[in-house]
């Protein structure tokens, strides 16, 4: 028999639509990357693939097939869940849950007073202590989340401190000091990322450029003296979540990345020093093979940034480590069992495409806070997929895929020339400023409300399959009101408690570092030695840096 | 200024109090209200309840829309309705959106919230309720007329 050609199938093609219909004119990847009816070795070779040159193998430039020659057949992902809430007290009973569950890293989410260096006792701050996250004001406060959780006992502490990065940091090593644990014994990671609060998620305190120096104070101390420690975590996620595309996450985290490589660069430090301990932080929506194709292309072209622009000569600065959340706004208040099935195809990508920790949602967030029951839900979505389904059994399951591969090169291409335009504006920093992500981001959240609205994207049980009939009624997370009234009490008791002169001292040193342009984080951690607040070292900084604000404006 | 009563293109004021900076609904709202042809200020993140209600005063807006995502509803709303109260302002009803918790609907009601929008809630539907609010000031109002006056 002769084997079909591709212009015979392309007939047969053609009459089965037809013959059967189609169900759409056109059809598009998430980041509206158009997609062919098939993808075979021909459409890969006009893609411009070039296996040799754009994968390798697993654990070798350009990482297109995974960091690790042995990826998951070593080790499973690190299955970090995001947790903590409330007082100290109640996030270090969750934290001790989540243990005993088999977690093994632990992720501490700030309450926003305190990512905003507020006290808990301030007005601003009223209505929100213990809400998002823990609300942590001193040492004091963080004695208490560790409370028989020696810091050598768990994996790492990941940590969503961004503009008070630093003060976390300082806060960790000096928790570590009163608990008698060497900081070679544990390992901090701070998120750090200033430049897409100003983007997307808001936490910003300084303005950017002192912001961007104090986010490099952090990478330039542990480069010095913590190596081993994860000083900054540039994330994609939150502008994905906030409506950017995949293509666009891409494009912005890597060049964030830049500013950050540019800064460290700048003061002296050898890219291959520290861009080992930079890792980055993406998200993963629902468009399944896309995502899996941004994982790959993500990586590659975090390697090929380190090696061809900054002259990277260890493997391990061009090694991307991946962690992955996954997504909030594809979850529906409607129907919210069905999240649970969102979350696991989320998290499927995630591994496919070769993450190096995950952080499942439960399915429950888009209503409050995630219940117990929920969370657990959302780890045993892990633990299932690692131990039932068998995809972490071989290396890069989908390496060589036709479709994977030229999406790959589609989304590396397209984030490319995105990259080349924030160049143009002078570089990340100078591009935020100026509204260029946060335009393209807020004009691609309309789209996709257009599209639900018009029923041209469906959502299970939002626009389509909707049942009003039977409420899925699901029991949330009840705040403790009675929170906030305690935290406050508590941080009276400590202000009258401390030594007030040895308070004062490390402040007004701070404050001395922070004028003359020195690294600031010896004297923030003698402020936290101190039982300074993280309030108190803001205020300080502030003084000299000023603050940001955004205002209102007719649209 | 042109009063309410004699305006014909509704006026919106889309916040974001407190600290929470989830800004992506508030931004698709807004934006979506515009493009609906209402006249639409959003206040940006992080804004105190004080100054929103001193906008919404000066501004004249028929309606005022807040966003919040992080359990802070309940004492965003009090704080901004007491604002609106101290400048007798309390009878611009108060739309809120975001990530609320059905058992709190009947709290966030008393609380003076006039329409709440959860999760999944589409901007025609906004739009449906601001035109509601505003064609009820104008039958109680005047002209007819929907070509918008100049200032």
């Amino acid at each position: 028999m002769i084997p079909m050609t591709r212009v015979e199938w392309e007939q047969q093609l053609a009459s089965d639509y037809n013959r059967r219909g189609r169900r759409k004119t056109d059809y598009y990847s998430d980041s509206k990357i158009g997609l062919a009816d098939l993808y075979d070795e021909e459409s890969l070779k006009s893609s411009g693939f070039d296996a040799q040159r754009d994968l390798g193998f697993p654990g070798t430039f350009p990482y297109t097939r995974g960091i690790y020659p042995s990826m998951y057949r070593s080790d499973f992902w690190i299955m970090g869940q995001y947790s903590g809430f409330g007082n100290p007290e109640a996030t270090n009973e969750r934290f001790k849950f989540l243990l005993s569950q088999g977690q093994t890293a632990l992720a501490l989410a700030l309450d926003l007073p305190t990512q905003l260096g507020l006290e808990s006792d301030q007005e601003l701050a009223d209505g929100e202590v213990g809400k998002a996250g823990v609300a942590i004001n001193s040492l004091q406060d963080m004695e208490a989340i560790f409370a028989g959780i020696p810091l050598d006992k768990v994996r790492q502490v990941f940590t969503t401190a961004n503009a008070i990065g630093p003060i976390m940091l300082a806060l960790f090593l000096a928790l570590g000091e009163k608990q008698g644990v060497d900081p070679s014994r544990f390992t901090i990671v701070l998120q750090n990322d200033i430049l897409k609060e100003y983007v997307a998620r808001g936490t910003y305190i300084f303005p950017p450029t002192p912001s961007l120096k104090f986010t490099a104070d952090a990478v330039e101390y542990c480069t010095r003296h913590l190596p081993h420690f994860k000083p900054l975590v540039i994330c994609g996620s939150h502008m994905r979540q906030g409506g950017a595309s995949a293509v666009q996450e891409v494009a912005f985290t890597l060049a964030n990345a830049q500013a950050y490589i540019d800064e460290a660069v700048g003061r002296g430090l050898d890219v291959d020093d520290f861009a080992p301990s930079l890792e980055c932080q993406l998200s993963v929506p629902m468009n399944l093979f896309e995502e899996v194709a941004k994982y790959r292309a993500f990586r590659r072209m975090w390697a090929r940034l380190l090696k061809d622009r900054y002259g990277a000569k260890n493997p391990e600065s061009m090694k991307c480590f991946i962690r992955v959340y996954t997504t909030g706004y594809t979850m529906t208040a409607q129907q919210p069992l069905n999240n649970i099935v969102r979350v696991a195809i989320e998290a499927l990508a995630a591994i496919l495409g070769g993450a190096q920790s995950l952080s499942a949602n439960a399915m429950d967030e888009v209503l409050s806070i995630p219940t117990r029951e929920a969370a657990q839900v959302a780890l045993m979505t892990q633990h299932i997929l690692a131990n039932e389904t068998g995809i972490a059994d071989v290396v890069d399951p989908l390496g060589g895929s036709y479709y994977i591969e030229s999406m790959t090169n589609a989304i590396e291409a397209s984030a490319l020339e995105l990259m080349q335009q924030i160049a143009d504006k002078g570089g990340a920093q100078k591009a935020i400023e100026a509204g260029f992500y946060q335009e393209i981001i807020r004009r691609n959240a309309g789209e996709y409300q257009k599209e639900i609205e018009k029923g041209e994207r469906v959502i299970v049980g939002l626009n389509r399959f909707v049942d009003d009939k039977h409420k899925m009624k699901i029991e949330s997370f009840k705040a403790d009101e009675g929170v906030q009234e305690r935290i406050i009490q508590k941080l009276r008791a400590l202000k009258a408690g401390r030594d007030k002169e040895k308070v004062r001292g490390c402040l007004c040193a701070l404050e001395q570092d922070a004028r003359l342009g020195k690294n600031t984080v010896a004297a923030l951690i003698d402020c936290a030695r101190a039982y300074a607040t993280i309030g108190e070292m803001c205020q300080v900084l502030g003084n000299v840096w000023g603050t940001y604000k955004e205002g209102a404006a007719w649209l | 200024m042109v009063m309410k009563s004699s305006r014909r293109i509704p006026r919106v004021l889309i916040a974001k109090i407190g600290l929470d900076g989830h800004n992506r609904g508030a931004q698709v709202v807004a934006y979506g209200l515009r493009d609906a042809g209402m006249e639409v200020i959003y206040t940006g993140i992080r804004q105190a309840a004080a100054g929103v209600a001193k906008t919404a005063v000066e501004e004249d807006v028929d309606v005022i829309g807040i966003s919040s995502m992080v359990g802070a509803h309940l004492a965003v709303m009090k704080r901004l309705k007491k604002e609106l109260e101290a400048l007798n302002a309390a009878d611009i009803p108060v739309m809120m959106g975001g990530i609320i918790p059905e058992e709190d609907y009947d709290a966030l009601r008393e609380l003076g919230a006039d329409a709440i929008f959860p999760p999944g809630s589409e901007v025609k539907g906004i739009v449906q309720y601001i035109r509601g609010v505003t064609d009820g000031l104008m039958d109680s109002g005047s002209s007819g007329n929907l070509v918008r006056q100049q200032d």
